[in-house]
């Protein structure tokens, strides 16, 4: 037994020392990454072969969804990673007052961008495009009638996709209010600060996410021009 | 060494056992040693519920016509015994139980890397359990364990979701279970334990947790867009809806054909060990018998295909996944002739589990040769859905992996809970299984050549005798399997207390007691010898305080 390993703060005790703790929590955390990569990726396998079976469903699909605001939160959520990377550079410095701000910063965006996906599903389910069955009724006007069994094949990925990345946000947003918490009373070092860096690493992964799925959703029929 | 000392005042000794007796100091235990028994109770709960299902299966088959129960009832009970089975018990059997005790051991470090997220994996994989039940408990599900659409769609009256649900959620405890040995192998090595080093068990384990991480968050996936087109009645497998129920097969497979490396992955570390320690060699090609772990888990994923070679695949896709999966068989072989090549003049000796390594082998080449026959493109066309299938899959999984994880208890028995089982019932049990499971299955490759469709309660009168040889087969297995569970409880109270290393095995667990203090070590171990080094065996001897004959 090491005693003296049980008095550092922040150390448990099955860990021989501070290095060998972080590196545990790292690895772990990059290995979670690739979890959620494959448990993304069944959903976008799944997109890629419905886009080959549906080209113009996805086409029609796209123009029902708006550039500007998922434009708006591509941009939010590229800052947030910023903002991000500037609390782990500042927990390495150990200046706790820039950590906390530069945490609350990234939580504050992250509230943005589900604010404004709400307000997108929002208007999808006034015009009765939610996917499920009895909620599906669009508006021959709004989506002309021969589409309408293409587009919910769209729609349903759209909403799997941007929903499951929702929820990460929700989640991720969460360990960002317990961060600050934790950072404003003080638990964190220039020698203890992994839990910011594997968090950082968790929100990254949740933005990279959202770069691919904002141009795959939105911009599919971009170069084609507006459907409505 | 203190070895000595510490056996003398035995009794007096704190262990991971009698550290504290309440039932929170279990159920909020973060003990690696006290998890893997948990999990050791839970599975072999669900062993005993899918032997239940299997031993009706067999009942129904004594004869021709449906006699005991209808086909819809019948349905039910091969899904149960096919879900439960795979999900509940083959895949956190082996790396849950015997690998959440002894990976930390062998690494010389205290606990896994995460404490409590191994904990978090036991409760849950019991919701998930929980839920199972309860789907069982209304009734059970009847679409085969492989869920495939229509049958989980538009034709299933049965609970689908709550059963999808049921393994969405006992899939996250295996993720957890991965990650976490996944980490402790790379950061909690002991001084001096390298990555060459390592007992084979731990390869293997790494390999499958490889697996764990990789394929099980797509039939979580897989089953929550099940899910989700029951509820929402949105077309992602059913055509009716504009979906492609081959995309279903394509996402089920790209985990389940890994799967069944999940499960025979650890079995093959442990025959390693057993082999090793029990004839008294280095296993002959080590790092070959490593590195064909990895192989088989990478190979693993990139022959999904192999189980859709009648289901519109592509003739040039079927091509590949036809190769690829003779490849398999390399990695496979490399392991079952260095296995053999080691016990070529070692100092065997016939202990019980020496006697399920063996049958470990015998039985695995008959089932890794049979899926061989499966995965030629033109002879699959023939045994597609036949009971060939079935005897190759139960060669592999029961002569396989359970062989495998019932020769690991043996082995392990006396470290796990110092003390030792009757050898001679042993034994007997060990001749039961094995000669059980041979009458059971083998009759099952001729029925399925000679046409018998596997999940049909009702069949032509000429099968009748096969189908009798295999019940037959079925009942003297199930006594088998019965008489370990109560030998082992038996031992428990009544058993000799066991030596430190009563194999006179080496390996950083026999250095240890039996069984092991709750920090697993009294001191810092530091491993200074490759792995399976008898060279010193005399000092072993002398150190583990006796052998046991």
């Amino acid at each position: 037994m090491s005693e003296h390993a049980s008095h550092v703060p922040g150390l448990a005790h099955h860990f021989v020392n501070m290095e060998q703790q972080k590196e545990a929590g790292t690895i772990g955390m990059w290995i979670f990454l690739l979890t959620e990569l494959m448990f993304f990726g069944g959903l976008f396998l799944a997109y890629a072969i419905f886009r080959a079976t549906y080209p113009d469903g996805f086409l029609q699909g796209s123009h029902l969804l708006s550039v500007p605001l998922g434009g708006l939160n591509t941009i939010v959520l590229i800052v947030s990673s910023l903002t991000m990377a500037l609390a782990v550079y500042y927990s390495q410095m150990g200046d706790r007052k820039k950590l906390v701000g530069f945490l609350s910063i990234t939580l504050v965006l992250g509230l943005v961008f589900l604010v404004v996906k709400y307000f997108e599903y929002k208007e999808k389910f006034e015009h009765h495009l939610f996917p499920a069955l009895g909620w599906y009724n669009p508006d021959p006007s709004h989506l002309a009638v021969q589409y309408q069994p293409q587009v919910r094949v769209f729609l349903w990925i759209y909403f799997a996709m941007t929903g499951l990345h929702a929820l990460h946000m929700i989640i991720g947003a969460g360990i960002l209010l317990t961060l600050i918490i934790m950072a404003q009373k003080g638990r964190f070092t220039r020698e203890y600060n992994s839990p910011i860096e594997i968090s950082g690493l968790y929100w990254h992964f949740v933005d990279i996410v959202w770069i691919f799925l904002f141009p795959l959703l939105y911009l599919t029929g971009f170069h084609v021009g507006g459907g409505h | 060494m203190a070895t000595e000392t510490i056996a003398t005042t035995a009794e007096k000794r704190v262990t991971y056992l009698n550290v504290s007796h309440t039932v929170k100091s279990w159920l909020l235990t973060l003990d690696h040693k006290r998890i893997g028994l948990l999990y050791l109770f839970s599975i072999s709960f669900f062993f005993l519920i899918g032997g239940i299902y299997a031993t009706l299966i067999r009942l129904e088959l004594i004869t021709p016509k449906g006699d005991l129960m209808t086909a819809e009832t019948y349905n039910r009970v091969f899904t149960m015994h096919g879900v439960v089975m795979i999900f509940f018990f083959l895949i956190p059997s082996i790396p849950a139980v015997l690998g959440n005790f002894l990976l930390p051991i062998m690494l010389g470090a205290k606990d896994v890397a995460f404490p409590r997220l191994n904990l978090l994996s036991w409760y849950v994989f019991m919701v998930g359990a929980g839920l199972f039940m309860l789907t069982m408990i209304n009734g059970g599900i009847d679409t085969g364990w492989t869920f495939y659409p229509p049958y989980s769609s538009i034709y299933s009256n049965s609970q689908v979701t709550l059963a999808g649900v049921a393994i969405f959620i006992t899939g996250f405890s295996s993720i957890l279970t991965g990650l976490n040995f996944m980490v402790t192998i790379h950061t909690m090595r002991a001084p001096g334990l390298t990555w060459f080093r390592l007992p084979l068990f731990v390869w293997a384990h790494y390999a499958t947790s490889l697996i764990q991480i990789l394929g099980t968050p797509v039939i979580a996936i897989t089953v929550l867009a099940l899910a989700l087109e029951r509820t929402f009645q949105i077309g992602i497998f059913d055509p009716k809806l504009g979906g492609d129920p081959v995309l279903f097969q394509h996402m089920f497979w790209f985990y389940s054909h890994p799967a069944v490396y999940i499960m025979i992955l650890p079995s093959m570390g442990v025959i390693s060990e057993i082999i090793a320690n029990m004839s008294r060699k280095r296993v002959f090609g080590y790092h070959f018998v490593a590195f064909s772990s990895l192989a088989i888990a990478v190979f693993g994923f990139l022959v999904w295909g192999h189980h859709m070679f009648t289901s519109s695949q592509s003739m040039y896709a079927g091509l590949v996944f036809s190769i690829i999966s003779y490849a398999v068989a390399i990695p496979s072989a490399i392991k079952t002739f260095n296995w053999t090549a080691t016990i070529y003049k070692g100092s065997v000796s016939y202990d019980t589990p020496m006697i399920y390594a063996l049958a470990f082998l015998g039985l695995f080449t008959v089932g890794g040769m049979t899926g061989l026959f499966l995965s030629a493109l033109g002879l699959d066309v023939h045994l597609h859905d036949t009971y060939f299938v079935v005897a190759h899959f139960h060669y592999v999984m029961v002569g396989g992996a359970i062989i495998g994880y019932l020769g690991g208890l043996h082995y392990w028995w006396p470290k796990i809970t110092g003390k030792l089982y009757p050898e001679v019932w042993g034994r007997i049990s060990a001749a039961i299984i094995f000669l059980g499971f041979n009458l059971t299955f083998f009759p099952q490759f001729i029925l399925g050549n000679l046409g018998m469709p596997r999940r049909y309660h009702a069949y032509v009168p000429e099968f009748q005798i096969l189908h009798v040889l295999s019940s037959a087969g079925a009942s003297i297995l199930a006594i088998g399997f019965i008489m370990p569970i109560i030998y082992f409880a038996w031992s428990i109270k009544y058993g000799a207390p066991a030596p430190n290393n009563p194999w006179t095995a080496v390996g950083l667990e026999w250095q240890t007691t039996s069984p092991p203090p709750p920090e697993n070590f009294t001191y810092t171990p530091v491993v200074n010898t490759e792995a399976y080094e008898f060279e010193h065996v005399e000092e072993i001897k002398q150190a583990g305080s006796g052998v046991n004959g």
